[in-house]
């Protein structure tokens, strides 16, 4: 690695200074998991590192107004071992113990994940599903953005240099929701997805018929996807087989996968429509069985 | 550019003068000479340089050394107890958890940490925890039955 200036300040505002006079030449650093492999491979080669590992209160796990806050700084287990993430949304929990081991999980945090976009991690995906806001602060200014605005290409996003994530926002899924994230995993369980698939249905308890659906797709695009077509066809439907095949087939047609090691850019696209046509069947179920897994 | 850093390694504190982009791992075997951590993959997917830092299982291979400042790592070197081994270390040998002993050392800490948070664990508890550490020798059953049996001694020695 390429030496650099490495400063931690202690707050927020002392953070969001730094980055206002040193945004452009710096990175910021948190759990280090992805970047630091960046930084050896000299994919990334920043000047100065602007560390938040000193910085305090920002890591909280919080329940407000209806919704969930995960404060960046908070670790994936912690947010995977959270009783309030396992009551209020359990899928999120399921979602981050999915991600890697124990030893990453440890250190990677959930706001460093989000800026790091890679398009094959788990997080984003069940977060688009849940329809997840961030929380950009900096300095004299505060912003929120949808997390489906959020993601612009492979490793990129609308965070401006001198701009700090800080907080991500979910909504509390309504009653009669049943969520899921699907992670296909042909090699190791422990690597990135070959396809991950995440879908929310909520619906109508009187007939069973769906009401609302959100389904996001990671790992077969440059950004994580949400199949808006798809949806589309789901709203309103009973669940059958061949309402479920055609949303498979419609979600599929967004996708733009690249070959790697985990599978042919064909075999990925094919496996997104198998796996959507699944998120949705088991959202879908659970919400029938009133096992509120949002 | 350098950092001064004030760290405690298996109880021991040290302070020293590092480049930042020193990584922990290499702090641990050539600024402390403590080799027992190995490097294997250098990009944390094969667990041989698991230690704990404040009691959490990491890789150090990821973290910076100024990462340590203030903080508690504990390695391989710092689980026995002068000539008594741990007992996951004792149970390593028992049921021999090891064939040609590189990935031994990342094993050992991370099934330490394990049994810290899950005294009792199950097989399948076992096979979640350490799927992130590799054995090229494949020798994984006898891993599992190692912590097993780790984990029925130090029950045996609460019990006691």
């Amino acid at each position: 690695m390429n030496p650099f200036d490495y400063r931690e300040p202690e707050t927020l505002d002392e953070t969001l200074a730094l980055l206002r006079d040193h945004g452009e030449e710096a990175k910021v650093i948190a759990g280090g998991t992805a970047l630091i492999i960046m930084m050896k491979q000299r994919l990334v080669m920043p000047a100065s590192l602007v560390s938040l590992r000193r910085l305090r209160g920002l890591d909280q796990l919080e329940a407000t107004n209806g919704e969930l806050r995960l404060g960046a700084l908070a670790t994936h287990r912690a947010v995977e071992v959270a009783p309030l993430v396992q009551t209020r949304a359990p899928v999120l929990a399921e979602t981050y113990r999915r991600v890697a081991t124990i030893r990453i999980r440890n250190m990677a945090t959930v706001g460093g994940a989000l800026a790091h976009a890679d398009p094959n991690q788990d997080p984003p995906v069940a977060l688009l599903a849940l329809d997840a806001r961030v929380q950009l602060a900096s300095a004299g200014a505060r912003r929120e953005v949808p997390l489906d605005a959020f993601f612009t290409d492979y490793y990129e996003t609308t965070l401006r240099p001198d701009e700090l994530l800080t907080a991500v926002l979910i909504p509390v899924p309504a009653p009669h929701t049943g969520s899921v994230y699907l992670k296909f995993l042909p090699r190791t369980a422990d690597d990135y997805a070959t396809v991950g698939i995440a879908a929310t249905v909520r619906i109508d308890p009187a007939t069973g018929a769906c009401q609302d659906c959100r389904i996001a797709m990671g790992c077969v695009g440059p950004t994580p996807l949400r199949a808006r077509e798809a949806e589309a066809l789901a709203r309103g439907a009973q669940l059958t087989p061949e309402l479920l095949r055609e949303v498979g087939a419609a979600a599929q047609r967004i996708t733009d996968p690249i070959s790697d090691a985990r599978g042919s850019a064909d075999y990925k696209r094919a496996m997104a429509g198998v796996f959507v046509r699944r998120a949705m069947e088991q959202a879908w179920q659970r919400a029938l069985a009133g096992d509120h897994r949002g | 550019m350098t950092q001064t850093i004030h760290l405690r390694v298996n109880g021991q504190e040290h302070t020293l003068e590092l480049p930042t982009q020193r990584l922990l791992l290499d702090c641990l075997r050539y600024d402390l000479g403590l080799t027992g951590t190995k490097e294997g993959c250098s990009v944390g997917v094969c667990g041989a340089c698991s230690v704990l830092m404040d009691g959490e299982l990491i890789s150090s291979c990821l973290a910076l050394a100024v990462f340590a400042d203030g903080k508690d790592i504990v390695t391989v070197e710092g689980l026995a107890e002068g000539e008594q081994l741990h007992p996951v270390q004792q149970a390593f040998i028992d049921f021999g958890g090891f064939q040609c002993g590189i990935c031994t050392p990342g094993m050992v800490v991370a099934a330490k940490a394990l049994l810290d948070v899950n005294p009792h664990p199950s097989v399948e508890d076992i096979k979640e925890w350490m799927m992130g550490n590799l054995c090229r020798c494949t020798g994984y059953y006898k891993i599992i039955e190692s912590i097993q049996g780790a984990a029925a001694a130090m029950q045996g020695e609460r019990a006691r």
